[in-house]
């Protein structure tokens, strides 16, 4: 039998305005196992720790139950006052009389009435309390980053920095993400090459970073402080750690009509390629759908002119496992497929282009060494049209568009068209706009410099339909200040394409079992106080894996995620939570729908020799759960058919007790 | 805004499917509309009227009739809004305006003819709101 006190708390009046403290006191005071009842005005208050440290001297006590605010306020206080005083912490329940008595009703006695019940629901269930400890796991203290743009780089650095071993997995041949291929950024137009090239420095330099470039994730088990990754490390048929990055083969490469992904297509690269000149790893890699070598056999000339003897034809994908304690996801984002937009005639002209095509255009690496010259004939473009929002708020058109905004588009549109103004002052530039959106540090100020000092014609309105008519865009679009439809005849169309998380999120999600929303973005563990964690216990996150980011949001994430990690890796050993779900061996039937409910993948199954009733021995497959991964939600006890699953600390038979309590 | 159209606006909603509160203003439908300038009152303004319960103006503009029901403005909204569902609303109001019956059922026999199709009779002789 348990030998329960119970304290109720006035919270100054609070509680005390609308339930009647001292009768709250009484009435518990007969309920079984109670020993002692009292009130207090504070409880949470050093004083009151006090009343409720001597009572369990006093009285001998083995259980309390504090009647006061929410759990979340102070349940972990009052688990600390009795593990001070000697009793076990998860011998501690917290009615709720504040919440959810005192500040809903108005009238002392229903507010009474409803406490004393409240109270005595908590007493039936300390009635049948037991002491819990949680379990410990220790941390491999190394992380792994997903994604090898600005946002993992700067995770990674920033881990590092601290001490810690990182990998980044990359699926590319280098490092640096979209932010790579940039121009210049918004709102200081500082060069986006100048700012993230000596950081892709900085991670090769680092002797905790070690780079897994055109790898990709495999496998991930395991859980927080001890995760097994497997990692694909897929044969780019050069040797990387001899290979000096000279170029050599590259130039001698006889095949070199292939589109050059780096320059979205837009000129061609060899079949060996580095994909830029500041590439990191500074590393050839063969593109196996296209080398002569590779397909058929015959050529062999990048191997003759590799004065390092790097190249290597035979090379096979490599696997490679490693143990890590934290697992950052920083996979980044793709603009969307503008070929579903007809209207816009993207697939039909080749002057009709997306935003981070206009970058390379713009780019003094890019395709057309920084001269803004239009595609289809490489003439300069006299009038321009930017059309914002293609594809974002587009509630209508699932398979098209996205519906959220794609928050950086109006920000780039901006420098877009403000740097073409800059350059080519004899340019007409035409920006379509539903909203312009521009929160954020000198954002606005930017827009307008735009419109004011560099005469960007901005109009409000879409563009309905682009039609290519000989050498020029028909441009049909509505300015719904003028009330009027506009014709224009453009040499060059630019689509701010809406954004949308990378493919690779969704196995990778799933690999994790982390959460995902509908359209595909990682779900933080709480949208504003844990905005760089997963749900998941050891994933983070980080860039705009998490929703659409600018890159200063995406370095601050990135930091936000690192700093998370390093709190966790300074850890030796990880206390889990006691409150986990515990299977009934002898009940669960196998069936495996606690494993498949599982959000975390917690359950796995064994296989176990059993003695039967009859004493001969049997092998069954019953459900594991895994203490260190389990978040204790409890879905898998609801899921249970044969009741083998409960939950410790919310047994079936307590809550039983505590529903009993309320309804005498 | 105030406007003794509550009614009439609610009928139009109704009767269109439409909900033009979607409507986020982006003139997607006015910029992608090939009778745009026939229009008074442009695709855009339709919608906004009917929201606002602006209906007298727009029930009385010859726009009502320039809409080639071409559906561009449906197959090009990012919202949904499908303006030119509201546009065959509002025609409907207008046509069935209470009274404007053309005749009664007395008039039928007289109006019997094998030149005429049935359908005009049988339009004809709708009823036109109590």
């Amino acid at each position: 039998m348990q030998r329960i006190g119970v304290f109720v708390c006035w919270c100054g009046s609070n509680i005390a305005g609308t339930v009647d403290v001292h009768t709250v006191a009484e009435a518990l005071k007969s309920e079984p196992g109670v020993v002692f009842s009292t009130d207090y005005q504070y409880m949470c208050s050093q004083a009151g720790q006090d009343i409720i440290k001597n009572a369990i001297k006093e009285h001998n006590l083995t259980g309390i139950v504090v009647c006061s605010c929410s759990p979340r306020m102070h349940e972990a206080t009052f688990r600390k006052t009795a593990a001070a005083a000697g009793i076990n912490p998860y011998m501690v329940e917290i009615a709720n009389i504040r919440e959810q008595c005192s500040w809903v009703h108005k009238d002392m006695q229903t507010g009474t009435e409803k406490a004393i019940i409240l109270g005595k629901a908590a007493v039936a269930k300390v009635n049948l309390n037991t002491p819990l400890t949680p379990g410990e796991s220790p941390v491999t203290k190394r992380a792994l980053v997903i994604g090898g743009g600005i946002a993992g780089i700067q995770t990674a650095l920033d881990i590092a920095d601290a001490g810690f071993p990182v990998d980044i997995v990359e699926t590319k041949p280098t490092i640096g993400g979209k932010m790579a291929q940039l121009d210049k950024t918004f709102p200081t137009l500082d060069c986006a090459a100048c700012i993230l090239t000596p950081k892709m420095v900085d991670v090769a330099q680092n002797e905790n970073i070690r780079i897994f470039s055109y790898s990709e994730v495999q496998e991930i088990k395991g859980f927080v402080g001890n995760f097994d990754v497997t990692i694909k490390k897929r044969a780019r048929f050069v040797k990387e750690e001899i290979c000096t990055g000279c170029g050599a083969c590259v130039e001698k490469c006889p095949m070199k009509k292939i589109p050059n992904e780096f320059n979205l297509g837009m000129d061609n690269r060899h079949a060996i390629y580095i994909p830029f000149a500041q590439a990191v790893p500074k590393v050839a890699t063969i593109d196996p759908n296209a080398c002569n070598m590779l397909k058929k056999g015959k050529c062999g000339i990048c191997s003759k002119v590799c004065s390092a003897g790097a190249i290597d034809y035979t090379q096979k994908d490599e696997f490679i496992s490693e143990k890590y304690g934290a697992i950052v996801v920083a996979t980044g984002f793709n603009p969307i497929s503008m070929e579903k937009f007809d209207e816009y005639a993207y697939s039909q002209s080749k002057d009709v282009i997306t935003s981070l095509e206009f970058e390379r255009l713009t780019n003094a690496a890019g395709p057309t060494a920084g001269k803004l010259l239009r595609p289809s004939d490489l003439k300069h473009p006299h009038t321009i049209v930017f059309v914002q929002c293609v594809g974002s708020r587009c509630a209508a058109c699932a398979e098209k568009g996205k519906e959220y905004c794609s928050k950086i588009c109006c920000m780039y549109t901006a420098k877009h068209a403000m740097l073409v103004r800059d350059k080519y002052p004899d340019t007409e530039v035409y920006v379509f706009y539903i909203d312009v959106r521009t929160p954020g540090k000198n954002f606005d100020e930017f827009y307008r410099r735009a419109v004011e000092e560099y005469g960007v014609k901005y109009v409000k309105g879409m563009v309905g339909k682009v039609t290519p008519e000989g050498d020029k865009l028909k441009v049909q679009a509505s300015d719904l200040i003028a009330n009027k439809q506009l014709h224009i005849d453009a040499d060059l169309v630019v689509l701010a394409a809406a954004i949308e998380p990378d493919k690779s999120a969704r196995p990778l999600a799933t690999m994790l079992t982390a959460s995902m929303d509908t359209n595909d973005f990682f779900t933080e563990a709480h949208p504003k106080l844990r905005p760089v964690e997963s749900p998941t216990a050891g994933v983070f996150l980080s860039g705009a894996c998490q929703g659409p980011k600018d890159i200063p949001e995406t370095v601050s994430q990135a930091s936000a995620a690192a700093s998370k990690v390093i709190g966790l890796l300074v850890k030796d050993k990880l206390t889990g939570n006691p409150c986990v779900a515990s299977p009934n061996e002898l009940m669960c039937n196998g069936c495996s729908t606690c494993e498949r409910v599982c959000p975390y993948g917690a359950i796995t199954y064994e296989d176990k020799e059993f003695m039967m009733p009859d004493r001969s021995k049997a092998i069954r497959r019953v459900a594991q759960v895994n203490p260190a991964v389990c978040q204790g939600c409890g879905a898998c006890t609801v899921a249970c058919m044969s009741g083998a699953m409960d939950l410790r600390g919310f047994m079936g038979s307590q809550i039983i007790a505590e529903v009993d309590a309320i309804c005498k | 805004m105030h406007n003794d159209n509550t009614r009439l606006t609610q009928e139009i909603i109704r009767a269109s499917g439409v909900n033009p509160s979607k409507c986020m203003k982006c003139g997607k439908c006015s910029a992608t509309c090939p009778a745009y300038d026939e229009m008074e009152y442009h695709p855009h303004q339709f919608v906004y009227m009917v929201e606002s319960g602006d209906l007298e103006p727009l029930m009385n503009s010859k726009s009502l009739y320039k809409c080639l029901s071409c559906f561009a403005c449906i197959d090009r909204c990012p919202r949904g809004v499908e303006p030119a569902k509201l546009v065959e609303a509002v025609r409907f109001a207008v046509i069935r305006q209470q009274g404007a019956d053309h005749m009664t059922p007395d008039d039928v026999p007289a109006k019997l003819n094998e030149d005429i199709p049935q359908q005009a009779i049988v339009s004809a002789f709708r009823k036109y709101r109590k």
